[in-house]
């Protein structure tokens, strides 16, 4: 298939990590040392055949990849319109797209001889894939979740703790996300010799935001060669959620060249972007320094980041990576915003449609990719990323429907 | 200031207060009563929600402050109502980027400028991403004083110490503010090699918290700057303004009289 695969013009980061006027590396000097390190491991191993191969023998027996792509027929014909194809990261081991990065940055870990890794966590999927790996590399392991999460995704702080992990409640702040990862870099800078943070999305201080699409790409790839042999050609849209954004960039990366593929990355709305209560930093955000970068961010008029709302604890996160700060504003991918509501119908949608049950976040993918799909029409396809399984949030989804599980 | 220390043959002591905390209207007072108390110079936080360098103890204190609504622009009055009669006296202010990057570098630096600000303390930009804000602050004759760690290289001290100016701020310790391991041997190493190869004075800073251990670090730091034990008096007062003033009087000038004798005003930076 003679499709170039990649726009020879787009070359993101630049060596300081900077996407455009996003990026960077914004922390405290402590740090420089390691992110450094972390640069120089990451630039060798990612172009070293012996790595390589390591990093695709894992994801083919351990992950389980790749993953397949799955046309929705009851739900294509549920939205009316183009053809949905799911991605179907829920399969992989552990349920969702976070172990693809976290067995890379393991085997960096590794080599870099450290002993113990770090993670934050907010639905807890990422903590779940940081902890799996760490015990299958006998590394002891310290996940961060706020307190607020701790409560809504029980289950998989008990994963956690089966495979062998701290799991650590932070109480500071807004006791979510955000504060995980303030608390995850506090203990970064104080165990920097012997500790590899492991950030599980596209955020955070240069070299993280590349590296973790890197890793994450392998969904856009594999996608890109699944619907040509299945359909010929590329799709007309990719849809995926936003949080911190790694699924949505895996997904997206390998198509930046493909002018004809748009992209659409769905944000939490909460109870609407009007409203004080939602996560939509892209949508509703302004620019801003917060955890090692710069981005689009929910703060205040006097630069105070500001609590952040939505029904998925995933991606309940007041920032976004800056790589997509940088795509919003070259207009190579927009970005739209579900409300939990919203969110709740793609949920449904999807389990009574076609006996998938996503996960919150991934949820509110399939909503919008309904609603744009509709509007599309027949002859069209849209990819949307099915990024994790729903198991973690039946308690959430109960709870508001008033019965006890 | 550094330049009547020497003539002394003394280190600075620089106690450290998140603005704001335990309330607004407190913090000039503070700032005060530790000048009378010795103080050489006052560090005043900028109350950050996301406080990333910082231990449990100045997180609280930025909370309470952020519980009051103090905003950048705030902690800059008060730095201009302390200067109505501490003309000389170097303010410094500590903080993170965002709130200044709201505010905008031109707009900040002229604010802090006209306030009577000395230098700043970004501690979540380094020198590379610096250039703009840096730039604004020299051509009002502030201070862009840098962060050096125990993980930082000996090209990189070289670099920062070109950049920076009135003096750089030695981290102490692999952690946040308050940690409680100081190696004050590991300190002395790093402190007398930081010396070959910077003119700049270096202050010493993370996890000071007894008049002891500002003693030892005195003997070859250039500046001593005490943050969480300070604050810590802070909160245990409760927001007691008299039970503040004394214990945090005592408390500078038992540090002052470990870090030399002579309790006198100084000017201003440079």
């Amino acid at each position: 298939m003679a499709i170039p695969n990649q726009a020879t013009d787009y070359d993101f980061p630049d060596e300081r990590g900077h996407f455009g006027p996003y990026g960077g590396i914004f922390v405290a000097e402590t740090l420089m040392r390691p992110l450094a390190e972390l640069r120089e491991a990451y630039e060798v191993f990612l172009k070293d055949p012996e790595f390589l191969a390591q990093l695709d023998s894992d994801l083919q027996h351990y992950v389980g990849r790749p993953s397949p792509l799955y046309f929705a027929e009851r739900l294509t014909s549920h939205y009316g319109g183009a053809k949905i194809y799911l991605k179907r990261e829920d399969l992989n081991h552990t349920g969702a797209h976070k172990i693809n990065n976290t067995v890379g940055q393991i085997l960096l870990a590794q080599r870099l001889g450290k002993r113990r890794v770090i993670a934050e966590t907010g639905a807890g999927q990422h903590g779940v894939a940081t902890a799996t790996v760490a015990a299958r590399m006998g590394l002891d392991c310290v996940i961060y979740m706020g307190a607020e999460d701790i409560q809504r995704q029980a289950i998989n702080v008990y994963r956690m703790k089966l495979l062998g992990a701290q799991v650590v409640t932070v109480e500071s702040g807004s006791r979510t996300l955000k504060d995980a990862l303030n608390e995850a870099l506090r203990d970064w800078v104080t165990n920097v010799e012997n500790t590899f943070y492991i950030i599980g999305t596209v955020a955070g201080p240069h070299p993280y935001p590349a590296l973790v699409r890197d890793l994450q790409a392998v969904i856009g790839r594999e996608t890109r060669e699944q619907i040509l042999a299945a359909e010929q050609r590329l799709p007309d849209a990719l849809v995926a959620c936003v949080g911190g954004g790694s699924n949505a960039m895996g997904l997206f990366y390998p198509f930046i060249g493909d002018r004809e593929v748009a992209m659409y990355g769905v944000e939490a709305a909460g109870e609407g972007i009007n409203t004080r209560y939602h996560a939509a930093s892209l949508c509703a955000g302004k620019v801003g320094v917060l955890h090692g970068q710069r981005s689009y961010l929910l703060e205040n008029e006097h630069g105070q980041v500001i609590e952040t709302h939505s029904i998925s604890a995933g991606l309940d996160y007041p920032g976004v990576g800056p790589e997509h700060a940088w795509l919003k504003d070259s207009g190579r991918a927009q970005y739209v915003a579900m409300t939990d509501e919203e969110a709740l119908e793609g949920f449904y949608s999807s389990t009574r449609k076609e006996g998938i049950l996503p996960a919150l976040e991934s949820s509110h993918a399939i909503a919008y990719a309904g609603k744009l799909a509709n509007k599309l029409g027949p002859n069209k396809i849209v990819v949307i990323n099915l990024s994790g399984r729903g198991d973690k949030d039946v308690h959430t989804i109960a709870a508001r429907e008033g019965i006890e599980v | 200031m550094f330049k009547e220390l020497r003539g002394e043959q003394r280190a600075a002591l620089i106690p450290y207060i998140t603005a704001g905390d335990p309330q607004p209207a407190a913090t000039v007072e503070i700032m005060r009563l530790m000048v009378e108390a010795g103080a050489d110079a006052v560090e005043l936080g900028v109350p950050f929600s996301d406080p990333m360098a910082d231990g449990p103890v100045i997180q609280r204190a930025s909370q309470r402050a952020l519980t009051h609504g103090v905003s950048i622009g705030d902690v800059l009055a008060m730095v201009a109502k302390f200067r109505e009669n501490q003309p000389d006296v170097p303010v410094i202010l500590m903080g993170y980027l965002n709130p200044v990057e709201v505010m905008g570098y031109e707009n900040f630096a002229k604010r802090a400028a006209d306030s009577g600000v000395d230098g700043v303390i970004t501690v979540d930009m380094p020198p590379e991403e610096a250039a703009d804000l840096s730039a604004a602050l020299t051509t009002r004759d502030i201070d862009s004083i840098y962060l050096l760690a125990p993980t930082t290289a000996p090209d990189r001290v070289r670099m920062i110490c070109d950049r920076a100016s009135g003096f750089v701020y030695y981290v102490s310790l692999r952690g946040v503010t308050g940690a409680g391991h100081i190696d004050v041997a590991d300190v002395e190493d790093h402190v007398r090699d930081i010396k070959t190869q910077c003119a700049l004075p270096v202050g010493v800073g993370f996890g000071i918290d007894s008049p002891q251990v500002a003693a030892e670090m005195s003997r070859f730091a250039d500046a001593v700057i005490v943050g969480s034990a300070v604050v810590r008096r802070i909160e245990q007062a409760d927001g007691d303004i008299q039970q503040i003033r004394q214990s945090l009087s005592a408390f500078i000038a038992s540090l002052r009289q470990a870090i030399g004798k002579h309790p006198q005003p100084l000017a201003a930076t440079p």
